[in-house]
């Protein structure tokens, strides 16, 4: 992709690699998100997530591959004052108050003067630290240090927020005000990067997602196509000998649970035929149902055939 | 620029807010008082003449400046071997260098606040001290404030170094290089010294080589010299080899060619530093 293309998204990564020594973190990431969408980054501990938003915000050097960020190439320093990131892991300095953490990232981001105090309110406000703005950061706990991270990710207005595991260190209310954070900046027109292990808290708030396995991508798609791409059946079946059982492999990948038998992969057209081979081997059915598919489901299959 | 300068302003404001610069200026103030009073029993003592006053003054001001010499040293090295490493460690810097900010702007920011830090605490430590000296013997040394500056020199000095390895080395380890540095170079001017008393040019190259890859002593002999009045000067001179490796003395100014390597060896550090600290994968 052209990068004039890659103006039109927040995030585009062509074969981004990072190795550290013999370490292969990324390897060979693709991807695009786009302005003003949610987008989930999700995989298993180690997969490669952190790394990836490291590159993108220009904290570790890529060792292959290219990738840009709101059109221009990672790393640029002018469209960091469009970018807003929480780390995943990271601290503030606990010697200042949090409003003048606030006020420094303002400063730093090149904010005019006269602009970082309704910024400031406006950050304290979103992440509900209004009460707190004036006490020493080293007082805060683990919540609240997450909480001023965010505020400090949202100064400014940024086109693009990057969020690390946001809700790692935050309680139920915590993750609640995160998802609903999320979605106003999505209807103002952010777009959200969310790295994230948690499945719940992606399956909630995003537009489209990327899974992520040893450094690279292993599917992607928005949420229906990421779960409708394999369909389920449960049939609750009793009289069928073991032969019969092995006979229905070419239905789909069968898990047998006992009376229960699940079929991933099967049309829907197929289900009559399935069934009517069950009756032919002697079989009595009293259910079948489709699976509803979780993105938990979903997510531990990928993983699965990964590795085979 | 701006941003170079909101750094270190914000170094500037760390050292005060952890107490750094109360707790220098109380033990500095006690240390400054202790000394005068004693500099002010010297003309009290028995049968003591006014040039021995002066001869004994002008060397413990040597000490005393030594002194200050070493707390500058050390201070810089343990607040600047953590600077950039702790940052990293910590999570700090992940959460500042996303900004719009060079990894450069972040570096010279912090070596600007800690240069700052270095050159206030030498001038203002040495003024009093200088002053409290003055008060209770009538002794100036014959250039204070060049003294001054010299030692303020050899803070910057170490701390550039101490700089450059916490770019890539853990707080700890990186302090602990730096400071053994230090008194391998204090070592290696004394060396020098007495390789030149008895002309061995083993010694001498030795010598010269600690001086110029680690510059902290050379500077310190810059400062000496300001510090000694004339006639210790041709009395020392007149010793000959008898005053062969007293760290505590310089026969000469450091020539114009020794500064304008110190100048260079300064840049090439922080140059260094910058393209260390740029590579670094946080």
């Amino acid at each position: 992709m052209e990068a004039a293309d890659a103006a039109s998204l927040a995030v585009h990564t062509q074969d981004l690699a990072k190795r550290y020594g013999k370490t292969v973190a990324l390897s060979g990431l693709t991807m695009s998100v786009r302005r003003a969408e949610v987008f989930g980054f999700l995989g298993p501990n180690g997969a490669g997530k952190t790394t990836a938003v490291k590159l993108l915000v220009g904290l570790a050097l890529p060792t292959a591959g290219e990738g840009w960020v709101l059109g221009a190439p990672i790393g640029d320093l002018s469209t960091r004052r469009h970018l807003g990131y929480l780390p995943e892991l990271f601290r503030y300095q606990g010697w200042m108050k949090a409003r003048e953490v606030l006020g420094l990232h303002c400063e730093l981001s090149g904010m005019a003067r006269s602009e970082w105090q309704k910024e400031i309110a406006i950050a304290l406000d979103l992440v509900g630290l209004t009460d707190r703005a004036d006490d020493k950061v080293e007082g805060f706990s683990k919540g609240m240090q997450q909480r001023l991270g965010l505020g400090v990710a949202l100064l400014g207005r940024p086109e693009l927020v990057l969020l690390d595991e946001p809700t790692s260190a935050l309680d139920p209310v915590g993750r609640h005000d995160v998802r609903e954070i999320i979605r106003q900046l999505k209807a103002r027109g952010t777009a959200v990067f969310l790295n994230s292990h948690l499945l719940s808290e992606v399956e909630q708030v995003c537009d489209r997602l990327a899974v992520v396995d040893h450094g690279r991508v292993i599917a992607t798609g928005t949420m229906a196509q990421i779960l409708g791409q394999d369909g389920a059946v449960r049939v609750r079946v009793t009289g069928l000998s073991p032969v019969s059982r092995a006979g229905l492999q070419g239905y789909g990948n069968l898990e047998d649970e006992g009376e229960w038998l699940t079929f991933r992969g099967l049309a829907a057209e197929r289900v009559p035929d399935l069934v009517g081979e069950i009756v032919r081997q002697g079989g009595r059915v009293y259910a079948v149902e489709p699976r509803h598919e979780t993105l938990e489901d979903r997510f531990l299959q990928l993983l699965k055939d990964q590795q085979a | 620029m701006s941003r170079v300068l909101t750094i270190a302003r914000l170094t500037v404001l760390e050292a005060s807010r952890r107490k750094l610069l109360l707790a220098l200026a109380v033990l500095t103030v006690v240390v400054i008082v202790l000394t005068s009073w004693g500099f002010s029993r010297l003309p009290t003592m028995k049968d003591v003449t006014p040039a021995e006053v002066r001869l004994a003054a002008s060397q413990l001001t040597i000490l005393v400046a030594f002194m200050f010499s070493g707390v500058l040293a050390l201070g810089s090295t343990l607040v600047a071997a953590p600077s950039i490493a702790s940052d990293i460690e910590s999570g700090i810097a992940l959460a500042i260098l996303p900004r719009p900010i060079r990894r450069s702007e972040l570096l010279m920011g912090k070596w600007l606040g800690l240069a700052v830090l270095v050159a206030v605490y030498a001038a203002l430590s040495g003024l009093l001290e200088m002053f409290g000296i003055w008060l209770g013997t009538s002794y100036l040394p014959p250039n204070p404030v060049a003294a001054l500056a010299f030692v303020a020199a050899e803070g910057i000095v170490l701390m550039s170094l101490a700089l450059l390895l916490s770019t890539r080395l853990a707080p700890m380890t990186g302090g602990v290089i730096a400071l053994v540095l230090f008194f391998v170079a204090w070592i290696g001017g004394i060396a020098l010294a007495i390789g030149q008393a008895f002309a061995n040019d083993t010694i001498i190259n030795i010598g010269v080589g600690s001086r110029l890859l680690i510059p902290t002593d050379g500077l310190w002999h810059g400062a000496i010299f300001y510090l000694e009045p004339s006639e210790v000067l041709a009395a020392a001179r007149a010793a000959g080899r008898a005053r062969a490796g007293n760290p505590f003395f310089a026969e000469s100014p450091l020539p114009f060619a020794y500064l304008a390597w110190v100048a260079a060896w300064l840049l090439a550090v922080l140059g260094l530093a910058n393209w260390s600290f740029a590579r670094r994968d946080l």
